[in-house]
């Protein structure tokens, strides 16, 4: 072991330069993400209900969408019926975003905190927001 | 503490076992969530099992028919206008009779077919080169009714469908096409495009699940001239035409099977 030393500083530096990354974001503030959903459609709205269960909607929304984009596009089958036997027309554009008009607070509010892009946005419109 | 090698093994088993049950379990009870929603058409949606179209230019009167034609497309599909024909990006088109049946054509024909711009489009076919040479599936044929589709979301931007068309009918978006579209003409209701895919035609399936024609069709009904309906059913106007007029189609050497027809230079008008 001539070079002990020098393998443990260097061993030391890689360890302290590779995690770096949370040292640099250890204490920064990171706010929770909140979304809302106070547009003015869900406000007037008798029951504030989703196409599907909260829960639900939470956990598995990203399926739900691709389960929708295959069923319009593939299949032609433009209307889902959900487990409580309601119907809803199928559309990011048209149905989505009519009630979650608030892209910014809704959806980027978490996928920014997850740090996930979902691609939506390149090619779908995404609503008009009023500059706060 | 040491165990053996059969103790071992018998553990080993027994997590494995406990660990894919428990897998499907959950995936099951995942399931379940989803299944009790089910898939349904709308009930306002045209129904077809081969849809079809004719094309009478005869019947298009001036410069301003085919104008409305192709606008009403390429609004309704958020069709950018980039103005350079490099980069056009194009659903349907005009062109002349020798580019758009070439071969057929000789010296001395009339007026009409010589000088009257055909309007173009994606053929539809039965046979379409372009699903079979699309490594995603991004482009497909819907066995429901025949219409030849993108699913943009899955479009790789490898282009083999644009080689493989022979009808020059799919574009490709060479930059990003949001800033070519105007902000007062957008339709909020279809999607634009992203850089990298392929696009074209659809036949207005998105209309037509809504119980509408085709907006190239609705845009020119005062003159005829588009025609749309179920190549199948023997009442429809498509076929109602291809029975008293006579049509051609593109390239039908090539086998694809259009699903456009053309009727030539048959009308008072031409």
């Amino acid at each position: 072991m001539q070079d002990g030393g020098k393998i443990i500083v260097g061993l030391l530096i890689f360890v302290g330069l590779a995690t770096l990354p949370f040292y640099y974001n250890l204490g920064a503030p990171m706010a929770k993400p909140d979304p809302k959903i106070d547009t003015p459609v869900i406000k007037e709205l008798a029951e504030k209900k989703c196409v599907e269960t909260k829960a639900f909607m939470r956990g598995g929304h990203m399926k739900l969408l691709n389960d929708w984009r295959d069923s319009a596009l593939r299949n032609d089958l433009w209307v889902y019926v959900n487990a409580e036997g309601k119907s809803h027309a199928i559309g990011l554009q048209r149905t989505c975003m009519n009630c979650h008009s608030n892209k910014k607070k809704f959806c980027d509010e978490c996928h920014n905190y997850m740090a996930v892009k979902p691609y939506c946005w390149n090619c779908h419109i995404e609503p008009k927001e009023k500059e706060i | 503490m040491s165990i053996s090698r059969r103790e071992f093994l018998k553990i080993a088993g027994i997590t494995t076992a406990l660990g894919l049950g428990g897998a499907t379990a959950l995936d099951r009870l995942r399931g379940k969530l989803l299944e009790a929603a089910e898939y349904k058409r709308p009930e306002d949606a045209l129904k077809a099992k081969h849809w079809a179209m004719v094309v009478d230019v005869g019947l298009l009167r001036s410069g301003e028919d085919y104008k409305r034609a192709i606008d009403a497309c390429h609004r309704a599909h958020n069709v950018p206008n980039i103005g350079n024909p490099k980069d056009e990006v194009k659903w349907i088109w005009t062109d002349t009779y020798e580019h758009t049946f070439p071969g057929t054509g000789y010296k001395h024909m009339t007026e009409a077919v010589e000088e009257k711009p055909f309007l173009l489009l994606c053929n539809h076919c039965e046979n379409p080169p372009c699903v079979k040479v699309c490594p995603t599936k991004a482009t497909f044929k819907r066995k429901s009714d025949g219409i030849v589709m993108m699913d943009f979301h899955r479009c790789i931007g490898c282009r083999y469908c644009m080689a493989a068309c022979p009808f020059g009918a799919r574009s490709f978006n060479w930059r990003d096409p949001r800033p070519f579209i105007k902000e007062e003409t957008i339709n909020k209701e279809f999607p634009t495009r992203a850089i990298g895919v392929v696009e074209k035609c659809n036949f207005c399936e998105e209309r037509l699940a809504k119980g509408l024609m085709p907006a190239c069709v609705e845009a020119v009904k005062d003159t005829g001239a588009l025609l749309f309906g179920d190549l199948e059913d023997p009442e429809s106007p498509v076929r109602e035409v291809l029975r008293s007029k006579f049509t051609i189609r593109r390239k039908p050497e090539l086998g694809t099977q259009p699903s456009v027809y053309y009727v030539i230079g048959g009308s008072e008008n031409a």
